[in-house]
């Protein structure tokens, strides 16, 4: 039977020596993760209305927006902290803006709204998205409660299944991928909104099997090779499952691709930050999860193995 | 692993055809649906509101103000009834929520404190009343609502407010709103396909809270303008258009609770539009005693702290029947007749969150979901055919299964398919796929290691398991924490992430073995096709 071609174009065994490289990966992220701190921090995220509060009014337009004469009009109205950013094609438009306070948000949105068509004759703008100061401060704090609990919960999940050091791992390694997808989150000021912790959950899961997957192979190797020291294991274990990791990883990406290209602006914070995600959760697993464990050392049969220092090879 | 038992070949079978059973009212065009006898599943996907276009209204009951009123009212009570009582106090005013008043005898203490104790009214427990009342030094006499009575009493008001809310919107015609209790204190009001939540804001956001209350005319016109009012006396601006505002009696004779009917009519006389309104037994018989006692004077019809009008009783009103007279056009004088109908709001509801998606971007949404579906299956059908040949196909077979079952599961069970949880699916078919490249490289190893094409086969399965089972654990683990915290579009998105976990467990483990079984049988390979 002819081999296929992709079956060719992955190799079938590969040595490659991951550890070895988990140094120059370690300063790599650490970059990475102080650029995050550093956007994070003086950028910050750009919170949806969800998080925020306030108003959001679609404009549509049969023609062509013109963003900054609606920006100059919206402001003109009065309106605190106005905000107008393209939307999807540039017949629409959002303007968002947080509501005066003691006035009605609605009896406001409603004459923002006949103020701006005024002044754009053609303009249509659907029903105003209104969320009250508390609703929003609330669904923050489920938010981050729900990032806590699963991971959490998983650590505990990979500390029954496996061992305390592969928990760890794999909490280190998730936590850099949420610093560094709010990172990237925040220097490409991408709306943050209910849907992005959706979309977080899902990256943590994704980065947790990928992490999972691989202990499993890594646990299985352990008891094949007692002698073998663990970083050759670490190695030999992630080189056994690279052809998976690839095959899976492309297929992730490939199914989310289209829906980033034809899922319109709306699902596009979703999407972005999960491709993203599935990226950062591969690369961490393999340079990050595993070569951890390293640090303390595992269990082997009885006795503990000693924690080997890293950037050492063993092997020539 | 690999033998083709029975009860696998009638699993796959039953589960394929319920996927397609269930799956096939969402491609048929309704016409064709409602031709088909009625044992037909015809339950289609429940979309989202952010999919078929609706307004999403999220109400908070103003638990706080409520209690106040409570309170305001248990004030006049005391006055009332110590006044009946013939006990004189001083002194009575009401802070944090604690009602203190000093009796001036200290003898009369103690039957001062038994008349207030009837003021209280039964728990729903049947242990003590809701009002509890206590002996201060200093002759002082504190009251107190029960913190039960006024978890009771909130509840009872959303539960009434949602009761009421319904009614309203039923006379409005709207499709099939959802209104549903969140929480403690607030009301979920979904409402598929109204792209324009005005109107319905309108008639909820009214608290219609009406009373009859008598008019001080003791009040002298100085003191309405400096605004001082005798004890138990308030200020009520007007809506007549006659005076600013009235000075009238806190304690209201009757109140719209004990309304029984109101219609829009017109007055016999002026032939201006009116709302006639009915009471019931006691509602009569206290609009009567009251009308009886005071005639010549004045009352007013009060709406939501506003006077509507203030005539002067000419005669008693014993019927229990009247009507509203006011500055109405025939539209203002039904929608009051409807708001008294259902009823008042027992608080204000504040408007916490408002949501709209219009129906064309409703369909917009869905084209784009299923567009980069299409996309995105497809995407993925051909790299895994391209990967695995033979086996590829099975497992692209086994994806079809998937989404068939997952949509039927969803069609069948309701749940509410939304944005996000299109994007779920995605993820979904991805991690099924995993599945897949697990057990078929696990094969591939067992192969390299000199098994048999049978027992490589046999052994990739038993093996993967472990790790698809790991891998799908954690999976479930952060569906499950989106759907505990997670509201609205991500409850939607867990849900189909949850649901894509078991089927892809099912189709990607149990499928693919059916089909590789089949081929084993039917080919006697000698070489696994993927080794």
């Amino acid at each position: 039977m002819a081999a296929w071609p992709l079956i060719r174009l992955i190799p079938r065994s590969t040595h490659y020596r991951f550890v070895r490289w988990a140094p120059v990966a370690a300063i790599f992220s650490l970059i990475l993760i102080v650029g995050s701190g550093v956007s994070f921090f003086t950028q910050g995220l750009n919170l949806g209305i969800d998080f925020k509060g306030g108003v959001a009014l679609e404009a549509r337009m049969p023609t062509a927006i013109d963003l900054d004469e609606l920006r100059k009009v919206a402001k003109s109205t009065g309106a605190h902290d106005v905000q107008v950013q393209g939307f999807g094609s540039a017949n629409s438009a959002m303007i968002r803006f947080l509501p005066t306070e003691g006035v009605n948000a609605n009896v406001e949105a409603n004459r923002i709204k006949t103020e701006i068509i005024a002044k754009f004759p053609g303009m249509t703008m659907p029903a105003p998205t209104v969320i009250g100061a508390k609703v929003s401060g609330e669904l923050l704090l489920g938010g981050f409660k729900a990032l806590g609990i699963a991971l959490l919960l998983m650590l505990g999940y990979i500390w029954f299944r496996f061992q305390w050091q592969f928990a760890v791992g794999a909490v280190v390694a998730v936590f850099h991928d949420i610093i560094l997808t709010l990172g990237i989150l925040s220097v490409m000021q991408i709306e943050f909104s209910m849907t992005s912790v959706a979309a977080l959950l899902t990256v943590i899961g994704y980065s947790m099997n990928e992490k999972v997957i691989t202990f499993d192979r890594l646990k299985e190797n352990l008891r094949k090779y007692k002698t073998t020291p663990l970083r050759d294991i670490i190695d030999l274990s992630e080189n056994e499952r690279l052809s998976r990791t690839i095959i899976t990883g492309s297929t992730a990406l490939l199914a989310l691709g289209g829906t980033m290209i034809f899922g319109g602006p709306v699902l596009f914070p979703l999407v972005f930050t999960m491709v993203f995600g599935i990226a950062i959760g591969t690369y961490s697993s393999i340079y990050i999860a595993l070569p951890l464990i390293l640090v303390w050392g595992v269990k082997r049969g009885d006795e503990e193995a000693k924690p080997v220092k890293l950037g050492a090879a063993s092997q020539p | 692993m690999l033998s083709l038992s029975r009860w696998k070949i009638v699993l796959v079978t039953l589960s394929v055809i319920f996927g397609i059973v269930f799956t096939l009212p969402n491609l048929l065009p309704q016409k064709t649906l409602d031709a088909l006898p009625g044992w037909v599943p015809k339950q289609k996907l429940n979309l989202g509101l952010d999919l078929q276009g609706g307004s999403y209204l999220l109400y908070e009951v103003d638990t706080a103000q409520l209690r106040k009123e409570r309170l305001d009212n248990l004030v006049e009570d005391v006055r009332n009834t110590l006044r009946t009582a013939g006990i004189d106090f001083n002194g009575l005013a009401q802070a944090n929520g604690v009602i203190g008043v000093r009796i001036d005898d200290a003898s009369k203490v103690n039957a001062a404190v038994t008349e207030l104790r009837k003021l209280g009214s039964p728990l729903a427990s049947g242990v003590g009343t809701d009002v509890n009342v206590a002996t201060r030094a200093d002759q002082r006499i504190e009251l107190t609502f029960s913190p039960d009575a006024a978890r009771a009493d909130a509840s009872k008001a959303v539960d009434q407010s949602i009761e009421t809310i319904r009614r309203r919107i039923d006379s409005l015609g709207t499709k099939e709103p959802t209104i549903t209790r969140q929480g403690a204190d607030r009301i979920v009001i979904q409402a598929a396909g109204e792209s324009d939540p005005e109107r319905l804001k309108a008639v909820i956001g009214k608290t219609a809270k009406l009373t009859f209350q008598m008019v001080d005319e003791t009040v002298t016109p100085e003191e309405m303008a400096s605004g001082r009012m005798p004890p138990g006396t308030v200020m009520v601006p007007s809506g007549d258009g006659y005076a600013p505002a009235y000075a009238l009696k806190k304690r209201a004779v009757v109140s719209g609770e004990e309304l029984v009917d109101a219609q829009q009519a017109f007055d016999g006389q002026s032939g201006r539009p009116v709302v006639s309104f009915r009471f019931n037994g006691s509602g009569s018989k206290k609009f009567g005693d009251a009308t009886a006692r005071n005639i010549g004077k004045r009352f007013a019809i009060v709406l939501d702290n506003k006077v509507i009008s203030a005539p002067t009783i000419q005669t008693p009103i014993l019927g229990g029947s009247g009507q509203i007279t006011g500055n109405f056009t025939v539209e203002s004088a039904s929608e009051l007749s409807l708001l008294l109908r259902s009823g008042a709001l027992p608080a204000q509801l504040n408007i916490e969150e408002q949501r709209t998606v219009g129906a064309e971007l409703g369909a917009d949404a869905v084209r784009a979901g299923a567009i980069s579906l299409a996309i995105g299956a497809a995407a993925m059908f051909v790299f895994i055919i391209l990967a695995y040949g033979l086996f590829g196909v099975f497992a692209a077979l086994a994806l079809v299964a998937n989404v068939l079952l997952i949509v039927g599961i969803m069609s069948f069970s309701q749940a509410t398919l939304t944005f996000p949880g299109i994007a779920g699916l995605i993820l979904t078919l991805a991690v099924a796929v995993d599945a897949n490249v697990l057990i078929y490289e696990r094969m591939r190893d067992e192969a390299a290691a000199g098994r048999s094409p049978m027992s490589a086969a046999d052994t990739g399965y038993k093996l993967a398991l472990v790790s698809i089972l790991d891998a799908n654990i954690t999976s479930l683990i952060s569906a499950g924490i989106m759907f505990s915290f997670g509201s609205g579009p991500v409850k939607g998105f867990a849900w189909t992430l949850a649901i894509g976990v078991f089927t892809s467990l099912f189709t990607a483990i149990i499928i693919t073995q059916v089909l590789i079984g089949w081929w084993f049988k039917a080919a006697k390979p000698k070489k696994l096709p993927i080794a």
